[in-house]
């Protein structure tokens, strides 16, 4: 089907009417995921959103419930929400890195019910993308600048209108009344070869790597990786499949809630013992403890890597420390392959 | 869907003071719910989150055994925010506990086998509640012979103090409670938890070692043990790292790719040897 660009706002007012509507927004020079309350102010010609759209499913700072204590007892309320939500215009390796959560929140023996409830609510509305940016390497985990993986609806950017491909009934439904036309070959043909130009700049070689990863915990390279690591952490708010939290208490008075907040395993006090115990101390012990969670244990405990090549720490690190020649040094380490 | 993060609601009908340094206090709860209580089946080993409410939870090793019905317990040092506060509650406070979780000791593996446990300072929580398990009349029969070896610096730091004095008394148990200096009133033995090993620890044949303790104690307990003829597959320990969700989503407790929250916190020798030492 076919949806002309100056169309797009009132699909999303439409939308609006059944669903909460998160989209791309623009605050200075960066795109952010905000439910939006108005069609226009989703903004489509964007490259991707510097925090990614997990934390429509897994907010930065969650209420999990709220108590309220009083003599002999206390009351609990669950914070955990029903409504039906759109996600529209996220790129192809934000779709995936859902997947990837997936087996963390909706495990076999635990399931997060705040994640589940938000996952289950929600349909996905993709954003192909023509150019991928300088630090995109998702072709390398799997995924590519199309791919329909994990998504409800793709649209496919060919000028001044949209391809749309319907890949679930979910997606169907978000057209409901929409009346669209058929896509005819011109503008089948328009989106094959706009698909066909979308090259990526980048590429690693996970080829080998998890052997490696398998024995060189003790390999001196991590000393050298870490070595300029500030440790602050910029990698894992702006990964998309990072899913590390603290849970705490806010009160005032009587009446508290207990709150979840991203964490992450860059920081030290992430894993301090009450004791004074640290069983990662240093920069190195937290930096490999990262790489391996994505490409080892990870892989280990649900046979998929935990990157999906969206180039994000790659743009935020402070001192350019690069996912990717990480990847490419840990191969070439330590001899031989095998 | 059950949420797991929602904590049953637990009424603190005892707070004791356990050591004489009125740094480890035991805690005894009963939930205010009775469903609450049926869904609480746990098992020796097990811990769980408890929370006091305006301040957080933390996780802690169950110190009572299921067959204790009606009650819940827990031995706390006082450390950081959370354990402050419980040291200053008074009894009749409304907390909040969820759990079980993790795995347990081997308490079917453990079966028609001896066992002996080893423990010192304030690791014995979980310990206490295998013991209580092994001793209840209905279970005794399902193990063969019972050593126990607890250490601690000094006899005021020993927990459950009655409960020891029970034991001594008993024939179905060999308790070795060991001090590292003693006092006037210290009849028991007086050195280290890795040389009482070595010299009280029964056979290895057709026993278990059940180890957990302090870093130190356990260092130099663990060759002992090797030396004595335990393969590593019959030495059970159990690790603590910092947890906050308890059911392997938080992030912060792996070793390796196992998570001591959900995949322990009991491990075998045998498996910490394939993991990284990163607890």
């Amino acid at each position: 089907m076919l949806l002309k660009k100056d169309q797009v706002t009132n699909w999303l007012n439409k939308l609006m009417q059944t669903y909460q509507v998160f989209a791309p927004e623009k605050e200075d020079n960066s795109f952010y995921f905000r439910q939006i309350s108005s069609g226009d102010q989703a903004i489509l010609d964007y490259n991707n959103s510097s925090i990614p759209p997990k934390e429509v499913f897994f907010p930065r700072s969650e209420k999990l419930f709220c108590y309220r204590t009083e003599k002999g007892g206390v009351q609990l309320t669950e914070q955990i929400g029903e409504e039906k939500k759109v996600v529209f215009g996220i790129r192809p390796c934000d779709a995936k890195s859902f997947l990837l959560l997936d087996k963390v929140f909706n495990g076999d023996q635990y399931v997060d019910p705040y994640y589940l409830n938000k996952r289950n609510n929600t349909a996905l509305v993709g954003l192909g993308c023509n150019q991928p940016a300088a630090a995109c390497f998702c072709a390398s985990l799997g995924g590519g600048p199309f791919s329909q993986e994990g998504l409800d609806i793709l649209l496919t950017d060919i000028g001044d209108q949209y391809l749309v491909e319907v890949i679930t009934e979910r997606g169907r439904e978000l057209l409901s009344g929409m009346d669209l036309p058929v896509a005819g070959q011109e503008a089948q043909a328009a989106a094959r070869s706009v698909k066909e130009d979308a090259a990526l700049a980048s590429a690693v070689d996970l080829g080998g790597l998890k052997y490696r990863l398998d024995v060189n915990f003790e390999d001196p390279i991590w000393n050298e990786i870490a070595e300029k690591c500030l440790g602050c952490a910029a990698c894992t708010y702006s990964c998309p499949t990072c899913h590390c939290f603290d849970i705490v208490d806010e009160v005032a008075g009587k009446e508290g809630c207990r709150v979840r907040n991203w964490d992450a395993c860059m920081f030290p006090q992430f894993t301090l013992h009450g004791s004074g115990h640290n069983p990662r101390p240093t920069g190195k012990e937290r930096l490999r403890q990262r790489v391996m969670h994505k490409f080892k244990y990870f892989v280990d405990n649900y046979g998929a890597t935990a990157c999906v090549g969206c180039g994000r720490c790659i743009a935020n690190c402070p001192v350019n420390l690069d996912i990717r020649q990480v990847i490419e040094q840990i191969g070439q380490a330590g001899g031989v392959q095998q | 869907m059950k949420n797991p993060y929602m904590p049953a609601p637990v009424k603190l009908v005892k707070h004791f003071v356990e050591t004489e340094d009125n740094l480890i206090h035991s805690f005894t709860f009963q939930f205010l719910n009775e469903e609450d209580e049926k869904a609480f089946a746990y098992k020796p080993g097990q811990f769980a989150e408890v929370c006091v409410f305006g301040k957080g939870e933390s996780p802690f090793g169950i110190a009572s055994s299921p067959t204790e019905p009606g009650i819940l317990k827990f031995s706390v040092a006082r450390v950081g925010v959370v354990t402050t506060a419980m040291h200053e509650m008074p009894e009749g406070s409304i907390l909040g506990v969820r759990g079980p979780l993790g795995n347990s000791y081997p308490m079917e593996e453990f079966k028609g086998k001896n066992l002996v446990i080893i423990g010192g300072g304030f690791a014995f929580t979980t310990l206490r509640s295998t013991i209580a398990y092994i001793l209840d009349p209905k279970n005794r029969g399902d193990y063969g012979n019972l050593t126990v070896i607890y250490g601690a610096r000094n006899p005021g730091l020993l927990l459950y103090k009655d409960e020891l004095a029970e034991w001594e008394k008993r024939s179905d148990i060999n308790l070795v409670a060991t001090v590292d200096r003693g006092d006037e009133n210290w009849k028991g033995k007086v050195g280290f938890v890795p040389a009482m090993t070595k010299e009280t620890a029964p056979s290895a044949e057709n026993t278990y070692a059940v180890v957990c303790g302090p870093p130190i104690m356990i260092k130099f307990t663990l060759p002992v043990l090797e030396e004595l003829g335990f393969p590593p597959e019959r030495i059970i320990m159990s690790l603590e790292n910092r947890m906050k969700c308890g059911i392997g989503m938080c992030g912060r407790c792996n070793v390796g790719n196992k998570f001591v929250c959900k995949d322990g916190p009991v491990f075998t020798l045998a498996q910490l040897k394939t993991m990284p030492n990163e607890y």
